[in-house]
């Protein structure tokens, strides 16, 4: 077969473009640790959550260094995030499982990499560490239902001091007012958050 | 000769089906302006947040699934009997399959307007993706059933006519735009077995109660199974119009046979084990199936990079056969004046730019940037929106002639319309991008929330509004033109003229004799598709199922 010299070139630099690409993204994941949502293996039933880790949604310390947030998405609310915001410590591991009750939903920190889907019978699992007290905004953005603009929350990352090591999320309420007001004077440098499974 | 003359029965197959898909994209369209109005608030009267999604789910199966597909079928008819130089054996059957494909299409979209309309009793809020649980009546699923089935059947007469052929002339190369569209049919044929089983095995049943629950990560894997396939669906008949039509357009001829055919082949080959890509931030997924799919999705850049080069090089060619000299200047002596060289060109550099937007969305991490934020749907308006539907308009001002027998008229507003559209496109689409960067979502009726601060650079989200709906109306404006082009041109008198046009093609500077004749052995490259296939979903599915077909499972929720 005839391939015309220019043609051929064309196609030795294609190629090389895209083992680079595919190459940054190894870079990505390997060397900086980003990756995306994978599987825990874990699988529930959408109609029995309360038999789960999302029967009492909210935070909690798991040792002095992990935090991890038990989230619920449901139409068309966060638990925690939507009636009172999600409370997560700065400089410190921070997990999230999320699930969903009824249908599929998004569950998007933005401005972060937190950025995922929320299927009924999964389990949506991101982990990460943010830099600094700040205060974000969570959006739904899977279509799921007639009330999905209205689903939206905030999460409000504090000092790591202002949350109680062995109280339950609800506790961490009662500084809630505070740690929304440092957020507003802290920096607005962007975090980088790392995502991985 | 001109077509219509040499198959009068192919030829008015070929107008029903366009007719269908420019009544889609021109109600499609409205609805569109619709959308652009009350997503960015500048008009949220005339209907509710809530129907907004029924809105938006008629517009996404008017566009992406009913234009689409009617244009191909008739594209592919015109293409297989004009390069076969045969008819179809039965029109009976032809007629069949297009009357499957609009009852079903008719079904469907009633059952979308049920959610507007109070006295049809049916609600199909479900947007053009329908993922489980969220339930629409079992009338919207039959609907896209016969869609899907009825477009088969147009498979199978391109296949029937050239196995015909091919028992006539055994030892000549398939013509390139036969050839075409058979890969482009086969390609749809795998792909479409993941959404016709997630309809017709699990939500169809679903919805009239059958069975209790369906498994959501199951169904919408088999969704995503035929999901990113099917843009290659949509963006291979535009190929199809490149590579065989467009050189003759710009004054010259193909470059390369061999090579469309080689693209046309990796095509079938990639397309369809690379739709985990939308499915990154899925849970229950391993990172591990998601990386060796993102490997794929970035291989399939080979063929369209490809295509670029043939492309340019074609309409270079041609530009110097008009006398185009110079390194770049020759660009000067293309036909620009004519909308069907524009409109394709046109549509050409809105898939470049498009291109490199995918690539970002390809990205494994990097897509966490912009999953299902107004960037993805900023995205495909470039794409589907235009790369494809523009070529579409643009390929029909030089094929309406060839069907109907008469001239085409109205001809300063056909010449207007590509750069309209261009323009408009690139306003609206740039805004949706740039509003996705900061995090707006996309299908969202009303994107502003109390607790949420979307950052935008450079520009105010409310300047990107005022983009946004200033391009939807450039682009309702530009679709106006071409449908007043095609509807005057259709109710206009067959002319004692002879028509500008002919559906002559010259042939390929380098001809199908010089690539080997295995690419022309569509056996050999279903069975790699298939093996291919097996490694990229076998795991995955068998891993979904291994705990039962229908768990973890979910009860219909009524959208």
């Amino acid at each position: 077969m005839e391939i015309h010299r220019l043609e051929k070139i064309w196609l030795a630099v294609s190629l090389v473009f895209i083992v680079a690409l595919v190459a940054s993204i190894v870079y990505g994941v390997a060397g900086m640790g980003v990756g995306t949502v994978g599987d825990t293996g874990q699988q529930l039933d959408p109609n029995g959550l309360d038999q789960t880790r999302f029967a009492d949604p909210g935070g909690h310390w798991v040792d002095d260094d992990h935090y991890v947030v038990n989230v619920v998405a449901r139409q068309f609310l966060f638990q925690p995030g939507t009636q009172e915001p999600i409370m997560v410590p700065a400089n410190t591991t921070v997990t999230f499982y999320v699930t969903s009750p009824d249908v599929v939903h998004g569950f998007d920190v933005v401005g972060t990499h937190l950025n995922a889907m929320v299927i009924p019978g999964q389990e949506t699992k991101l982990t990460t560490e943010f830099d600094e007290p700040k205060s974000y905004g969570i959006v739904c953005h899977e279509y799921c239902g007639a009330g999905h603009q209205s689903m939206a929350g905030q999460l409000i990352v504090v000092p790591a001091d202002e949350l109680p090591k062995n109280g339950s999320a609800a506790s961490g309420n009662a500084t809630a007012t505070n740690a929304t007001a440092d957020a507003a004077n802290a920096s607005a440098a962007v975090a980088a958050p790392e995502v991985s499974a | 000769m001109t077509y219509i003359d040499d198959f009068p029965g192919e030829a008015r197959v070929v107008r029903a089906a366009f007719a269908i898909a420019f009544a889609s994209i021109g109600l499609g369209g409205a609805l569109g302006v619709l959308q652009a109005l009350f997503r960015t608030g500048y008009s949220r009267s005339l209907f509710s947040a809530v129907d907004y999604y029924s809105i938006l789910t008629a517009h996404g199966v008017l566009m992406a699934l009913v234009f689409t597909t009617f244009f191909i079928v008739g594209l592919f008819t015109w293409g297989v009997t004009r390069s076969l130089d045969t008819g179809f054996r039965d029109l009976r059957f032809t007629w069949g399959w297009l009357g499957l494909m609009t009852l079903g299409t008719v079904l469907a979209f009633v059952s979308v307007l049920g959610g507007i309309v109070g006295w049809i009793p049916t609600h199909a809020a479900v947007l053009y993706t329908f993922y489980a649980p969220l339930e629409a009546s079992p009338t919207f699923y039959l609907g896209l059933a016969l869609l899907i089935v009825g477009s088969w059947g147009a498979g199978v007469d391109y296949v029937l006519a050239l196995r015909e052929w091919r028992a006539d002339n055994p030892d000549e190369r398939i013509p390139l735009q036969t050839f075409m569209a058979v890969a482009t049919m086969l390609l749809w044929f795998v792909c479409t077995l993941g959404v016709a089983v997630e309809v017709v095995v699990f939500l169809l049943p679903w919805s009239l109660g059958l069975i209790p629950r369906v498994d959501p990560l199951l169904t919408r894997t088999l969704f995503w199974y035929f999901g990113h396939a099917v843009v290659y669906f949509w963006l291979l008949p535009a190929y199809f119009v490149w590579y065989t039509i467009f050189p003759k357009l710009s004054g010259g001829r193909l470059f390369s046979d061999p090579l469309a055919r080689v693209v046309f082949v990796l095509f079938l080959v990639l397309s369809t084990p690379v739709g985990v890509h939308h499915q990154y931030g899925d849970p229950g997924l391993s990172q591990g199936l998601k990386f060796v799919q993102m490997t794929s999705t970035y291989f399939i850049l080979l063929p369209s990079l490809l295509t670029a080069f043939t492309v340019v090089a074609s309409m270079e060619h041609g530009a110097r056969q008009r006398g185009g000299k110079g390194l770049v200047k020759w660009l000067r002596a293309l036909p620009w004046e004519k909308p069907s060289f524009s409109g394709i060109a046109l549509a050409g550099l809105a898939f470049a730019a498009s291109g490199f937007g995918g690539m970002v969305n390809a990205g494994l991490n990097v897509n966490a940037l912009v999953h299902n934020t107004m960037w993805v749907p900023g995205h495909f308006h470039l794409t589907v929106g235009t790369a494809v539907a523009l070529t579409f308009m643009a390929i029909t001002y030089w094929l309406l002639p060839q069907l109907s027998g008469k001239r085409l008229r109205l001809r300063t507003l056909a010449a207007v319309q590509p750069y309209l559209w261009f323009v408009g496109m690139v306003f609206m689409s740039n805004a949706m991008h740039r509003v996705g960067l900061a995090g707006v979502p996309r299908r969202t009726s009303e994107p502003q929330y109390e607790q949420v601060i979307f950052n935008t650079p450079i520009a105010t989200i409310g300047e990107l509004h005022l983009q946004t709906v200033g391009g939807a109306f450039l682009l309702f404006a530009s679709l106006l033109c071409f449908l007043a082009v095609v509807v005057s041109t259709w109710l206009g008198d067959r002319g004692a003229e002879p028509l500008a046009v002919n559906g002559h093609i010259p042939e390929a500077l380098s001809g199908p004799e010089h690539g080997p004749s295995i690419l022309d052995n569509f056996r050999v490259w279903v069975v790699l598709t298939f093996l291919l296939l097996l490694i990229a979903y076998g795991p995955p599915l068998a891993a979904m199922v291994q705990n039962g077909l229908f768990a973890p499972g979910s009860a219909p929720i009524p959208a």
